[in-house]
């Protein structure tokens, strides 16, 4: 696993009076700004852990509490899924994660080797009905509505016996536009 | 059990411990809530202001909690945090529930009359 890259403090004794200010500008430059990359067991506490890494790994983009939410929430539902449907009968498979902030938002890629997408498609999601009593109310069939309301460009390829998913997260712009 | 119970007036209030309720905690979330509520009174005012994340398994099990309480009990929410929120408006499920501010509000709102 590829830790976040952190800028690196020179100590030159002149500059000594600037570090604070350096500390706080450095991960703002653009050449700081760096892909993660997880690989994690595809079980529910894993991805639990891999959420609060992640989201640690992209503080450097000082994202607001609704964006950093907005991400959390789609990457969750993504490898909830790869939990729940692709390994719901292998215990021991692992999951890749690779964020790459971009002038367009987190450019994200999930990867498993688990079971195809039924019919090889990203399940609609459209958001299952309420107009019913309090008896038929979906207690499931929101994970891909959310998914498909919060990112943009999603993309499903399977190959090799792999699972690959590709979207992108709209936030995090600002580190680009300095 | 991550779930604190105090009657107050006509209501239990269950105030949720936890900091999250995802897919890891879903099923037990709901076991210990009908264990809370089990033979209380008709309104649940469940108060999630400490929980700052759910995700949808977490919300389906809050809707499963409401579908097993009924008809008897109606349960109702309180203190969403800003992605509680953003998650049960995004689905709709804002509509499905009474939503309070707070838990005090609970009994100050008129809106659990109807």
């Amino acid at each position: 696993m590829q830790t976040p890259h952190l800028p690196t403090l020179r100590m030159y004794p002149d500059h000594l009076t600037q570090l604070k200010h350096k500390a706080q500008a450095m991960p703002r430059q653009k050449n700081h700004i760096s892909e993660l990359h997880l690989t994690f067991p595809g079980t529910a506490i894993a991805v639990r852990k891999a959420l609060s890494d992640t989201l640690a790994g992209l503080r450097f983009l000082d994202l607001s509490p609704e964006e950093s939410g907005t991400v959390e929430l789609v990457l969750a539902e993504a490898m909830n899924n790869i939990v729940e449907h692709a390994y719901a009968d292998n215990p021991d498979g692992m999951i890749e994660l690779g964020i790459t902030p971009t002038p367009r938002g987190l450019s994200c890629r999930l990867c498993d080797d688990g079971r195809p997408m039924p019919d090889g498609m990203v399940p609609l999601g459209g958001n299952p009905s309420l107009d019913c009593g309090v008896g038929d109310l979906p207690e499931g069939g929101f994970g891909w509505f959310l998914i498909r309301d919060l990112a943009h460009d999603l993309e499903y390829t399977r190959s090799s016996d792999k699972n690959r998913l590709t979207f992108r997260i709209s936030v995090g712009h600002a580190q680009f536009q300095a | 059990m991550q779930l604190e119970t105090v009657n107050r007036d006509d209501a239990i209030i269950v105030t949720a411990l936890m900091d999250r309720i995802d897919a890891l905690i879903a099923i037990q979330f709901k076991d210990d809530m009908r264990e809370a509520c089990e033979n209380g009174p008709a309104r649940v005012v469940l108060d999630l202001g400490s929980v700052q994340f759910i995700d949808s398994s977490g919300l389906g099990a809050i809707v499963a909690t409401m579908k097993l309480l009924a008809p008897d009990q109606k349960l109702e929410l309180a203190a969403l945090t800003p992605i509680v929120d953003k998650v049960f408006r995004l689905t709709r499920m804002d509509s499905v529930f009474a939503i309070h501010a707070d838990a005090n509000a609970a009994f100050t709102d008129i809106a659990h009359v109807s």
